[in-house]
């Protein structure tokens, strides 16, 4: 059959449009930026053109790679959450009868239509000290210590403590958890929807239980769109700077933030750049530990 | 109200009002010959009527853009003038961008109601003899805090120095005017360049920061009356607009004193419409369109002859107008040129600390 591909002229203009995309907006921007990480910070924070390392070096400052490693962490927790939530959410609508399959994957991208800002405001909202969670909280408790109070218990419960959740790491989390969600479910809902459902029906009719069968079958056909999806999770929550700007208390403060300053209050855009792109480099290094493990899972079946 | 570092909400906010600037423009710039003026200010910072007045009496239609932070405009500017003829920098930024010969030295012989301004305000550090701003208003940071909670508060100490009020205590999230403080609180200027000073202030704010719920964006004042917290660093604007809705709630400038922020109004180098510069300059002079703006903003003017016509209840407070006596131990933030990277390395350390 012929392919498209083959007709020069056509593919020519057709990856026009995409290819000036590309270089206007994410590689001019990119490169701009990375002759500034080896500029000079001029002592009014203007950007002094110079050929020098000392953004980088000082940029791998151990408090700067402790950063960096708390970033890391706070990361894949999050990305593990997210995964343990996503995956089972992901099989759900996956095999959920077909007119069940588009409101439920529409419900998954809903929260995409409102506004990230406002999304992460109505959490401080929900977490707060005197907030939404915590009156749910009360309220159940002054139920049960009702209940109790009829058969003459009084104050069973004790006096109800609100949970401080909000300003900590844990909210940061919960809030990384919550923005990056449909970022893992898609993919993992892709492969699955596309997985041949005659390999479970044989795995199961030869006599491997459910979770066998999952864990066996489903989970290794499924592995491409689950690393796509963490991935795709862990590199956003990584570089994400709203979220514990909004959440975090005094001891949240990831790259994101770090970065973010220096193009504000601190007006250092060389260094600010150079951190920028230890950020790129390392998320390169996780790209291409992906590209490297799915060459393997392509090769040839043993 | 307004603030002065990165709010989310305004930039945000803002970056749709800017499409709608810029598309208002192109609009009004096509009556060709039209006098115009372009003005580039804080959000929510001018008088309802300031510029209806404006174009009124004087026939000048004026484009008027918002940022949402200092450094957002400094952006702007570091490329050349974008077209911009005024300008409302604060004093640090003032003084960066007199350092990089942005600003035009103003002719006052073009500025007869220069003679308005406080006295209190004719030679600031940043800006000696106002050579290239007229003051336009001030304010401070101080604490915010609920009167029940902690009776009487005046010291920072209440602050810095209270393990009984560990979790229901926070601070901005700004590195300047949180060090600032702490150097005033340990008897430093609160624009040292002095490592040592520095150090001490980052030490002190390290021992302070396990009894504080966190380093806010400018969400102090809607933690103070949610209950979340009783005390709080924050601008006076923010507070005051809470002590509106909650008796309970007041504002102090500690005895210590602090940093307060000056902001001015200049005009920048390469300004297109300078003549109509210097007509907006004095027209915002006029005591009672000064008086109109500070009635409608609740901030403190600099124009010692708006004050008959500005709202007794204003004047009367301590949040908005501070005594003298606590203005003259106060500071405004000046610029620290290379020693803003030894800031920025003791907030790093007191953030991952």
């Amino acid at each position: 059959m012929e392919n498209w591909r083959n007709n020069k002229i056509a593919f020519f203009i057709l990856s026009m449009p995409p290819t000036a995309w590309l270089m206007i907006f994410f590689t001019l921007p990119l490169a701009i930026m990375w002759v500034y990480s080896f500029a000079d910070r001029g002592p009014q924070g203007q950007i002094e053109l110079a050929i020098n390392f000392d953004n980088y070096i000082r940029a791998v400052e151990w408090i700067h790679l402790g950063i960096i490693w708390k970033s890391i962490w706070t990361a894949a927790i999050a990305t593990a959450i997210t995964f343990a939530i996503g995956f089972p959410l992901a099989m759900g609508i996956a095999f959920a009868p077909p007119q069940w399959k588009n409101p439920l994957l529409l419900m998954v991208i809903l929260p995409f239509w409102t506004n990230l800002l406002i999304r992460t405001y109505a959490w401080i909202a929900v977490l707060r000290t005197r907030g939404f969670l915590n009156f749910g909280l009360e309220w159940v408790h002054d139920k049960i210590n009702a209940f109790f109070a009829l058969f003459g218990l009084t104050d069973v419960l004790g006096q109800f403590e609100a949970l401080e959740l909000l300003y900590s790491h844990n909210a940061v989390v919960i809030g990384l958890v919550y923005v990056y969600l449909p970022f893992l479910v898609l993919p993992i809902y892709a492969t699955l929807e596309k997985l041949d459902k005659s390999y479970l029906e044989a795995s199961l009719d030869l006599g491997a239980g459910h979770w066998r069968t999952l864990f066996s079958i489903t989970f290794p056909l499924a592995l491409p769109g689950i690393i796509s999806g963490c991935l795709l999770a862990f590199i956003l929550s990584m570089g994400t700077f709203l979220t514990p700007d909004l959440l975090g208390g005094t001891d949240s403060e990831m790259i994101g933030n770090l970065i973010a300053r220096q193009f504000t209050s601190s007006r250092d855009w060389p260094f600010g750049s150079a951190l920028s792109f230890l950020l790129l480099y390392f998320t390169f290094i996780v790209l291409w530990v992906r590209a490297t493990m799915s060459d393997r899972n392509s090769g040839p079946v043993k | 109200m307004r603030q002065i570092k990165t709010s989310y909400t305004r930039r945000n906010f803002l970056r749709t009002s800017g499409v709608a600037a810029v598309a208002l423009s192109f609009g009004g710039n096509s009556a060709f010959g039209a006098e115009s003026l372009n003005v580039y200010n804080w959000d929510t910072y001018i008088g309802d009527r300031t510029l209806a007045d404006f174009s009124e009496s004087t026939g000048i239609e004026v484009q008027y853009d918002l940022y949402a932070n200092l450094e957002e405009m400094f952006a702007k500017f570091q490329a050349g003038n974008p077209g911009y003829d005024v300008i409302v920098p604060s004093d640090y930024m003032l003084e960066t961008m007199i350092a990089a010969d942005m600003l035009e030295e103003l002719d006052k012989s073009r500025l007869p109601n220069f003679k308005h301004v406080d006295p209190n305000f004719l030679n600031p550090s940043f800006d000696p003899d106002c050579k290239y701003n007229i003051p336009y208003f001030w304010g401070s940071v101080g604490l915010g805090y609920r009167k029940s909670k902690l009776g009487n508060v005046d010291s920072w100490g209440a602050l810095f120095d209270n393990p009984d009020m560990a979790g229901r205590m926070a601070m901005l999230a700004d590195s300047r005017f949180v060090m600032g403080v702490a150097l005033l609180y340990l008897g430093f200027s609160a624009n040292t360049t002095n490592p040592d000073e520095i150090n001490a202030a980052r030490d002190l704010l390290i021992a302070t920061k396990k009894n504080l719920k966190g380093f806010v964006p400018d969400s102090g004042q809607d933690m103070l009356i949610s209950g979340d917290i009783d005390l709080v660093m924050e601008w006076n604007g923010d507070i005051l607009k809470v002590m509106e809705e909650d008796d309970d709630l007041t504002y102090v400038i500690p005895k210590e004193g602090t940093v307060i922020w000056i902001d001015g109004l200049s005009i920048p180098k390469g300004a297109p419409n300078i003549d109509n510069a210097y007509k907006f300059l004095n027209f915002i002079h006029e005591p009672k369109v000064k008086a109109e703006i500070a009635n409608t903003i609740h901030y403190a003017t600099t124009n010692a002859s708006a004050k008959e016509f500005i709202n007794p209840d204003d004047l009367a407070n301590p949040a908005i107008y501070a005594s003298d006596e606590v203005v003259a131990k106060s500071q405004a933030l000046s610029d620290v040129g290379d020693s803003l990277k030894l800031y920025d390395a003791a907030w790093t350390e007191i953030q991952a600390s």
